[in-house]
């Protein structure tokens, strides 16, 4: 294709069936013309928009990687934080909590989720049941986060009496629902109709098909829909603040995991050494933020890598 | 090949082979009592979980509402209206919050929109690839089998880069809000408010930490990718053929934006703009830690105010049990507010796509 694109001279000129020579120049508007000057400055606008709202994506992360990089040795994840005037620590306890907290919330809302999406998809597409959860579901992904939190507040902290990584790993679970049920939906309905009337075909019942066919082919769907979730769930600090509240300790204790104790967590560890004044832990603030951030954002690209739709970008 | 798997070919074998061969090695079967039965379980089950779902959202609501019943019956609307909140004279009201709630979501949100929009178009009228072309033209190697590629690489790569700024935490943010934005625009804030405080109310009150103008640029950013990529699946949904008969008939590109895209997209737009607030008015710890948490009323963008979510936020933790029923009660009035705005984001959404799916 090389030698014709290098001479555009030749492409330039269209002689038409009546023999006039039109110059491709021509059809190109002068920006004396206020109309195409109004387009020009503001397609300029547009542009200079985009590239402002970037900047803080650029200024934050850039900020994470210099403060937040100086605080970054084996000390960080192996020790407790400081307290006071102490110097040194770590946010070990914080790490291994977040991890805690996640892992409750996604075996609550990703059986949920998953098989309520089956039912959506496939058992009850149209009834009206289906309909009002997924109206449900998407008034729950706008819900916010600190309801979960004072929900799980007057639902299980209340109740048994103190604050727990139980209590934080349901707050989140509400919020990561909706996520895991309408992405799950979606791949569900993305498997191929032949695929799913050939089982029936076989004589599977409806169950043998969602077990055997539609789940294993919208595997990567699901998978995908529960990455964005977790790392959603990674990141929110407000359902936590009140429930698994924080604590200085590890959360696990003889090999076993304290799961009814308050629990530290990366981002109420952000909060609450923000506001202190030494300088010590607000160092430990930045690079909790650095661990947070990178933790987040990996799975959230390998989320989206895994998504079906990367494939046909 | 099996000869049960073709049954077309059966005939023309002289003997027939569906006798031959017995029932059973062929797969296809009809399910077993056994089977049925869990069949029916299962399908129960699911039922069950997606009853769950409705289920949940009735529970929190009966949750904090009962929670919330002893202070609604103490201090009745009198909460929503009231102004002051003193533990020593047993005084609560939480119009000061409701207020920093609206102001600090609507001034985000006239940000969040301009600039949204303006991601949205840029990303919907392939600017940027179009942009990367023609550079590429200027070299020569547009059509080339790598820098041919690039445009759209970019394109892709420019959308993840805005859906990122989503992806960060919000506490995040809100750190990054105290140590680097507060101090950077302090000296220009200060110095409109020398200027111009005495007569413009907006500006009546110096920055002297924590504000609201802060927090409404933070919530701002986080509220931006939700309404670009909203605003964005709309632009992109209208109809081609719209679009081309603009051209036709001579429109600039901007012609065609402003009088036939963005009319005939607003629908969506406007429902991303809803649910953009839905975020902003829920949002937390960003507001929680830069909005300054002071019972004011102001219309200065610099004063420090409180919003909604902020006051749970700071007063949750160590709160008294006689405490609780208020801060549920305010929790109530957030869950009341974001609620309806974002059922009626949802609808406007709905009835959008609705009548983009009938016009084809």
């Amino acid at each position: 294709m090389g030698p014709e694109v290098k001479r555009p001279e030749d492409d330039s000129v269209i002689v038409t069936a009546q023999g006039r020579v039109i110059r491709l120049a021509d059809l190109q508007r002068s920006l004396r013309r206020p109309r195409t000057l109004f387009s020009f400055l503001l397609t300029t606008l547009v542009t200079l928009m985009t590239l402002a709202a970037l900047v803080p994506l650029f200024a934050v992360l850039y900020m994470l990687v210099v403060r937040g990089g100086r605080r970054l040795s084996v000390e960080l994840f192996t020790s407790l934080p400081p307290v006071g005037l102490e110097q040194g620590g770590g946010i070990g306890n914080a790490i291994i909590g977040t991890v805690i907290m996640v892992a409750l919330a996604a075996l609550i809302s990703v059986p949920f989720g998953i098989l309520g999406a089956v039912f959506l998809a496939e058992f009850g597409p149209e009834t009206r049941l289906a309909q009002a959860v997924r109206f449900c579901a998407k008034v729950l992904t706008g819900f916010p986060s600190i309801l979960a939190g004072v929900f799980a507040y007057g639902a299980v902290v209340l109740l048994t009496g103190g604050f727990s990584a139980v209590a934080g790993g349901v707050a989140l679970s509400i919020l990561m629902l909706p996520t895991v049920m309408l992405t799950a939906e979606e791949s569900i309905r993305m498997v191929p109709a032949k695929m799913r009337e050939a089982a029936i075909g076989m004589g599977a019942t409806p169950t043998q098909v969602a077990w055997h066919v539609l789940l294993p082919t919208a595997r990567p769907g699901l998978l995908t829909g529960v990455m964005l979730a977790v790392a959603r769930a990674a990141g929110e600090t407000a359902p936590l603040l009140f429930t698994a509240l924080g604590s200085n300790y590890w959360p696990i204790a003889n090999g076993q995991p304290r799961l009814m104790q308050p629990t530290a967590s990366l981002a109420v560890v952000i909060y609450n050494f923000s506001s202190q004044p030494y300088e010590n832990q607000r160092e430990l603030a930045w690079a909790a933020a650095l661990v947070l951030v990178v933790l987040v954002l990996t799975t959230n690209l390998a989320g989206q890598f895994l998504s079906p739709k990367a494939g046909q970008r | 090949m099996k000869p049960v798997s073709n049954p077309v070919e059966a005939p023309k074998d002289a003997e027939p082979p569906m006798t031959t061969v017995p029932e059973r090695q062929s797969v296809s079967r009809p399910p077993s009592a056994r089977e049925r039965h869990s069949d029916r379980i299962f399908r129960v089950l699911t039922h069950c979980f997606a009853w769950f779902t409705v289920l949940v959202v009735a529970y929190i609501v009966v949750t904090i509402t009962l929670q919330a019943w002893p202070a609604m019956r103490e201090y009745g609307v009198g909460f929503v209206t009231g102004e002051t909140w003193d533990p020593n004279t047993g005084e609560y009201g939480i119009r000061p919050e409701i207020w920093g709630t609206l102001y600090s979501s609507l001034l985000a949100l006239l940000l969040g929109t301009l600039f949204g929009v303006s991601i949205a178009l840029f990303l919907s009228e392939g600017l940027l690839a179009g942009f990367v072309f023609r550079v590429l033209a200027l070299f020569r190697v547009q059509f080339h089998p790598f820098w041919g590629s690039l445009p759209d690489k970019l394109e892709g790569l420019l959308n993840n880069l805005v859906q990122l700024l989503a992806a960060i935490p919000s506490v995040v943010y809100g750190l990054w809000g105290i140590f680097v934005l507060i101090p950077l625009i302090r000296p220009a804030c200060n110095a409109i408010h020398e200027a111009v405080g005495d007569w413009i109310p907006l500006f009546g009150t110096p920055l002297s930490g924590p504000g609201l103008l802060p927090a409404a640029l933070v919530l701002a950013v986080m509220i931006l990718p939700t309404i670009a990529a909203i605003s964005r699946d709309a632009l992109v949904a209208v109809p081609p053929k719209l679009r081309e008969a603009a051209y036709g008939l001579g429109a600039t590109r901007w012609e065609t934006i402003l009088s036939v895209l963005l009319p005939t997209a607003s629908s969506g737009i406007f429902g991303s703009i809803i649910l953009g607030f839905g975020r902003a008015l829920g949002e937390t710890m960003a507001l929680a830690m830069l909005v300054g948490g002071q019972h004011t009323l102001s219309w200065s963008l610099f004063s420090p105010a409180d919003t909604l979510a902020a006051l749970l936020a700071n007063h949750f933790p160590m709160a008294q049990q006689a405490e609780i029923p208020r801060l549920m009660y305010a929790a109530l009035v957030l869950l009341v507010i974001t609620l309806l705005v974002n059922v009626v984001g949802v609808l406007i959404l709905r009835r959008g796509q609705a009548r983009f799916e009938g016009g084809r």
